[in-house]
């Protein structure tokens, strides 16, 4: 056995059933190590998609997702990938394949210390530079991604390591690191204390972050909300952690939220803040939350308690052993006036300002699309003004809601929904996506039909780079710079070279019966929705 | 404010640069570091000094705390601590200033380590303010050149010896 066939081993070990990747002559071994084993290797057509395919998966299974590239440039490449997981918290075991360790340093032929410059966007890295660690590495890898908060870890092995002879491979049954050991369990007295504050409170809201998800505890998030009656709003990462008609449901808070989702955190007097970071998009301001209102904070983080707003009351642990814990404890509240006058707010909302006719409604599209999909159906936003709409107008049920929130990269939804789809292939997965982002991520078609994984795909034809479009208007006078894309692609053609059925929806006429035929067929689909390039998010 | 925070960590390639890369992505001060192994080579004693406000002195406790190399991290009071730097001064000094030199380092209970003839290299050891004082009296002679080795600290008593 050689260290290419003890990685593919430990992959075996760890249940791994499909990765993503591109191969390069450093990790060769590997690749040629996997040939003979079940798991299946997916080729993309860009390393970073690979990232972005093995995020999807992970969001879709809970289980990390997997992706390995060459030295180099596919290291390199791999990075804004890694990047994106990490903001988001999703697990990931990134593999790359290293020149000769003999040679490292000597700046040879597709060398790139990708330790060094992944280190700010992964969990932990390894480099390693001996063959019998690597059982050990691996497990330890696969532990720390997912185990407290969740990320990407790192493994750089050189290719002469991966072509060693080891004997006696035993994978270990446990880790040992005396240096990592994530909280999980909520302290009793802090627990306590949720419940006291919660028997004081007369405006209590919940704010539900990505952290809900990630930590499987969206029955549970709604279980507490309702015992109480306490109404729930969510940040961006955590759309779809309740559904959307859940008469206790909020929306989405933050600039591009909803009115009453901001008013009620607003008007709080108790914010319980579970797995969210409360970052700059979600409050502008984050000061002004904590000015008088009492502030609960859970996450699995330590370090995220008091990195953007304080003073609050810190209950660090695993969201959904919180939650069970919470749900041991009892107390008599009645907050029906609050949400009464919740209720109110959001009854006079204002509904957003409608495009043109001659063109498609990007949130009455977004809502139809969403309501048809099936209960468990998975939907992936990019990222632009398609994603605020998106996160706006999405009709959660008990599917997931992907998107990139932390790092807001775009061409995430096409790959991420391959991950996905590959994850579960009974369920339908949309990519809704802009001009833009599409055009970043457009190579992937070949492999979703390649290896046929069908996705469905919606494009959002406008013209523009539209967020960006949209802030140059509002900042600069409308002195648009570098935001004009000219002609899109006729995607109907690019649909054809592909081989994959394609419609395009010009107006609001005909919309239910073209997402209809859409959604109900087998296979892939591409879908172009002409909309207006002078449309706003809001 | 300044505070000193002592760490133990993993000795793994690559760990200084975890935890200075960590610092400086995130905008912390370092006012100094220094790295030695401890009496079990497979780990490493780094004391750092650092500044900030409350806030930001917490979250970078929290920040390291989370590093995976860092197998303890802890504060250095300074009311239950010692801290020494170490100093090496060059001092252009010439046969008719020497003497008075060395009274100054005899009263600061430094050594002087070598003597050319134009020249003098004292080692001091000392709290922070000691050194501090005895650069600003070296003043009134030409300073070539100081390697100072940043704050090395212990916690008073046997108490919590977890390393070591």
């Amino acid at each position: 056995m050689i260290g290419a066939d003890a990685i593919v081993k430990c992959l075996e070990k760890e249940g791994v059933t499909t990765l993503f990747g591109y191969p390069g002559v450093a990790i060769c071994p590997f690749f040629n190590s996997i040939l003979n084993t079940k798991i299946e290797s997916i080729l993309v057509r860009s390393e970073q998609n690979a990232a972005h395919a093995a995020s999807g998966y992970a969001r879709v299974t809970g289980k990390p997702g997997v992706c390995v590239a060459t030295s180099g440039p596919g290291a390199t490449n791999l990075i804004t990938g890694i990047a994106t997981a990490y903001a988001d918290s999703i697990p990931l075991i990134c593999i790359t394949g290293q020149v000769d360790s003999n040679l490292l340093g000597g700046d040879v032929f597709q060398e790139a210390d990708i330790t060094g410059a992944a280190e700010s966007f992964v969990k932990y890295s390894y480099l390693v530079k001996n063959a019998a660690d690597i059982p050990r590495i691996m497990k330890e890898a696969f532990h720390i991604a997912t185990t407290g908060r969740k990320g990407p870890v790192l493994i750089d092995i050189p290719i002469d390591i991966q072509n060693k002879t080891i004997s006696g491979f035993k994978y270990p049954e446990s880790v040992n690191m005396r240096t990592y050991k994530p909280t999980v369990k909520g302290h009793a007295v802090q627990l306590k204390k949720v419940i006291t504050e919660l028997q004081k409170a007369k405006r209590p809201v919940i704010l539900a972050g990505g952290g809900v998800i990630l930590s499987g505890a969206r029955k549970e998030l709604r279980d507490f909300s309702h015992k109480y009656g306490i109404p729930v709003v969510t940040t961006m990462m955590g759309i779809s952690s309740i559904p959307s008609d859940d008469p206790l449901y909020y929306g989405m808070i933050g600039n591009n939220g909803r009115s009453y989702a901001n008013y009620a955190m607003a008007e709080s007097d108790l914010l319980i803040v579970i797995g969210a970071r409360i970052a700059d998009r979600a409050v502008s301001s984050p000061d002004l939350v904590a000015k008088d209102t009492v502030l609960i904070h859970i996450d699995v983080d330590p370090a995220e308690i008091g990195k953007n707003v304080g003073p609050t009351i810190p209950l660090v642990g695993d969201i959904k052993n919180i939650f069970n814990d919470l749900a041991k404890q009892d107390a008599v509240c009645d907050f029906s006036k609050w949400v009464g006058a919740l209720d109110e707010c959001r009854s006079q909302s204002m509904p957003r300002k409608a495009p043109r006719k001659s063109y498609v409604d990007p949130a009455k599209f977004i809502t139809t699309l969403s309501e048809k999909l099936a209960d468990n159906d998975i939907y992936v936003a990019d990222v632009g003004q398609n994603q605020m709409w998106s996160c706006m107008y999405y009709v959660a049920k008990s599917g997931k809601f992907l998107t990139s929130g932390g790092m807001g990269t775009m061409g995430y939804s096409i790959p991420a929904a391959i991950g996905a789809k590959k994850a579960d292939m009974k369920r339908n997965v949309v990519a809704v996506c802009g001009d833009g982002s599409f055009q970043m991520s457009m190579n992937e078609l070949a492999t979703m039909v390649e290896n046929k994984i069908p996705i469905k795909i919606v494009v959002f034809n406008n013209g523009y780079l539209g967020l960006v479009r949209e802030y140059q208007h509002n900042t600069y006078k409308a002195n648009y710079s570098m935001v004009n894309l000219g002609t899109v692609p006729d995607l109907s053609k690019i649909a054809e070279a592909y081989g994959i059925p394609f419609v395009r929806l010009k107006n609001d006429k005909n919309m239910k019966e073209t997402i209809d035929s859409f959604l109900a067929d087998k296979g892939p689909a591409l879908m172009e929705c002409m909309l207006d390039p002078m449309d706003t998010v809001k | 404010m300044i505070r000193v925070i002592q760490l133990i960590v993993d000795n793994t390639s690559g760990v200084l640069s975890r935890i200075s890369g960590l610092f400086s992505r995130r905008g912390y001060n370092i006012e100094s570091i220094t790295a030695g192994i401890t009496a079990d080579p497979r780990y490493t004693r780094i004391t750092i000094v650092t500044s900030g406000d409350e806030d930001i002195l917490e979250q970078i406790e929290k920040q390291v705390g989370k590093l995976i190399d860092v197998r303890d991290i802890r504060v250095l009071d300074p009311d239950d601590s010692v801290y020494r730097e170490l100093v090496l001064i060059k001092v252009k000094v010439g046969e008719e200033k020497r003497q008075a030199l060395i009274t100054v380092c005899d009263v600061f209970r430094s050594k002087i380590i070598d003597i050319t003839k134009d020249s003098m290299i004292i080692e001091l050891t000392g709290t922070q303010s000691k050194i501090n004082a005895f650069i600003e009296l070296l003043q009134d002679y030409e300073i070539l050149e100081i390697a100072r080795t940043g704050i090395a600290g212990l916690r008073r008593g046997s108490d919590g010896v977890v390393y070591l």
